[in-house]
């Protein structure tokens, strides 16, 4: 297939500018048996994810005396993708798993529940590029509706390099097509960027351009750092304004 | 109404008044996990919204006998961990010339005490408390663990309203679990109150709420009645 023209009148396949994110929904517990869930949308992405625990861990030889082992599984549905894609884990999906596991386990504050286990479930049920970043807020916001007792928050957004520029969150297209594509995570605290949780390239990119990509996704990631808050706000507060229509129907 | 908090929230500056829900990290105060904030001049804190029971000393649980062993019970506490009942904290004069699975058997449900967490958090029970007891009859609800303190009230006014309105048994595990006991269709409404209780914990004038509530329901069983 021909590589279609990415950028047009300095403006993304979709109308974005360079400096745009994907429209994002996110919403905080949507599953009732999970200790804490979230449904995501990034652009055409859809996420959910479930987190249980801290419980006990199964099988007894991997647990750790001093600490919560914690495990996370990435995974996306077989229907995710244009073509079938083969259920079950591969080497990409095991391979995400774990660098988003290494990307929470700093943050989570494992220590207070020795012998125990927190299990971080994601599936992919529609996928558009970014899943794994996509996947990383999901997560973190489900840990925090969990009440794990964690440092910050991880919000994690992609950067690519495009026909030379480099642009904010790419979709499908752009990586594919693409020069590079950099998932970046981080911790945030506070309202501010603490550190970096998980960082990977896909291509190259000069330092210069390194540069520029670390100050989009900065930027990116402080506007979906907000939309996560709020989508915890919201939960607590619609519990609160829901009340009084229940007391009228008893 | 107290203000929501999100883990890795600045809530004070002050190292010395971070208690229960923070953590410090150079000289300043940040909220550990999702609740609400309860601040005052000398502490802050963080009431938890959600998570898992975590077992300390002193506290009273309801739990299920799970594991019969030689020397005492695996009792599930519902919590990250399972608790052991030792034979020896067992009431001596309940044991005399029993089998360990005679006294308590799989399935059974206990209220016990936490005698001790070690460091690997292996959870010891005791029954050697005028509170506790094998549960045999009434009934087992469960709800989140982090609104037990609700259900409690201030002072456990919530839980002696509940008590004395509707004449029944209660007792409250802080692992989430409360054993009811008591005339059926009392026990039915302490079930729905605490329900309630549980799905508004955190919000103002609770205990009236819900004393106007059981009022309503204990009118509507005399009329049925009559």
């Amino acid at each position: 297939m021909q590589k279609p023209k990415l950028i047009v009148d300095g403006k993304r396949l979709d109308g974005r500018g360079f400096e745009e994110l994907r429209p994002i929904k996110i919403e905080a517990g949507v599953l009732k048996r999970a200790d804490g869930s979230c449904y995501l949308e990034m652009g055409k992405n859809k996420i959910i994810a479930a987190v249980y625990g801290p419980r006990e861990v199964h099988p007894r030889h991997l647990q750790d005396p001093s600490k919560a082992v914690i495990r996370y599984r990435y995974n996306m549905a077989p229907f995710s993708v244009e073509e079938r894609k083969k259920p079950g884990p591969d080497r990409r999906s095991v391979e995400i798993s774990k660098v988003s596991r290494e990307a929470l386990e700093p943050v989570i504050m494992k220590e207070l529940f020795p012998r125990s286990g927190i299990d971080v479930f994601v599936e992919v049920l529609q996928a558009d590029a970014g899943t794994r970043t996509a996947c990383l807020n999901a997560a973190s916001v489900a840990l925090i509706d969990a009440g794990v007792a964690m440092r910050g928050m991880v919000t994690s957004v992609a950067v690519a390099k495009v026909e030379g520029n480099i642009v904010l969150d790419p979709m499908k297209e752009e990586d594919n097509y693409g020069e590079a594509d950099v998932p970046i995570a981080f911790l945030i605290r506070n309202d501010r960027i603490e550190s970096i949780a998980l960082l990977q390239m896909d291509g190259r990119l000069t330092l210069e351009e390194m540069k520029k990509a670390m100050e989009l996704a900065k930027k990116g990631a402080m506007q979906i750092y907000r939309l996560q808050r709020e989508a915890i706000m919201k939960k607590y507060m619609k519990e609160e304004t829901e009340e009084p229509e229940e007391e009228n129907e008893q | 109404m107290r203000k929501i908090v999100m883990p890795g929230d600045l809530i004070a500056k002050n190292p010395r008044a971070a208690g229960y829900g923070t953590y410090v990290e150079k000289g300043k105060v940040y909220a550990k996990f999702l609740g609400l904030l309860d601040k005052t001049d000398t502490s802050v804190r963080v009431i938890p919204l959600k998570g898992r029971y975590i077992p300390s000393s002193g506290d009273v649980v309801i739990g299920i006998v799970r594991e019969v062993t030689a020397n005492g019970w695996i009792v599930d506490i519902y919590s990250p961990y399972q608790a052991f009942l030792p034979v020896l904290e067992y009431p001596e004069n309940a044991m005399r010339n029993k089998k360990v699975n005679e006294v308590l058997d799989i399935g059974d449900a206990i209220i016990g005490k936490v005698l001790s967490i070690d460091p690997k958090m292996k959870v010891t029970l005791t029954m050697k408390d005028k509170v506790c007891k094998p549960v045999r009859v009434g009934r087992i609800v469960a709800i989140n663990p982090a609104r037990v303190p609700r259900v409690i009230g201030k002072k456990g006014s919530m839980i002696k309203m509940l008590k004395s309105e509707l004449g029944i048994q209660i007792v409250v595990g802080q692992n989430g679990l409360i054993w009811i006991n008591g005339d059926r269709r009392k026990v039915s409404i302490a079930e729905e109150a605490i329900y309630i209780i549980e799905e508004e914990a955190h919000t103002e004038g609770l205990t009236d709420r819900i004393t106007e509530f059981i009022k309503k329901k204990k009118g509507e069983l005399e009329n049925a009645e009559t």
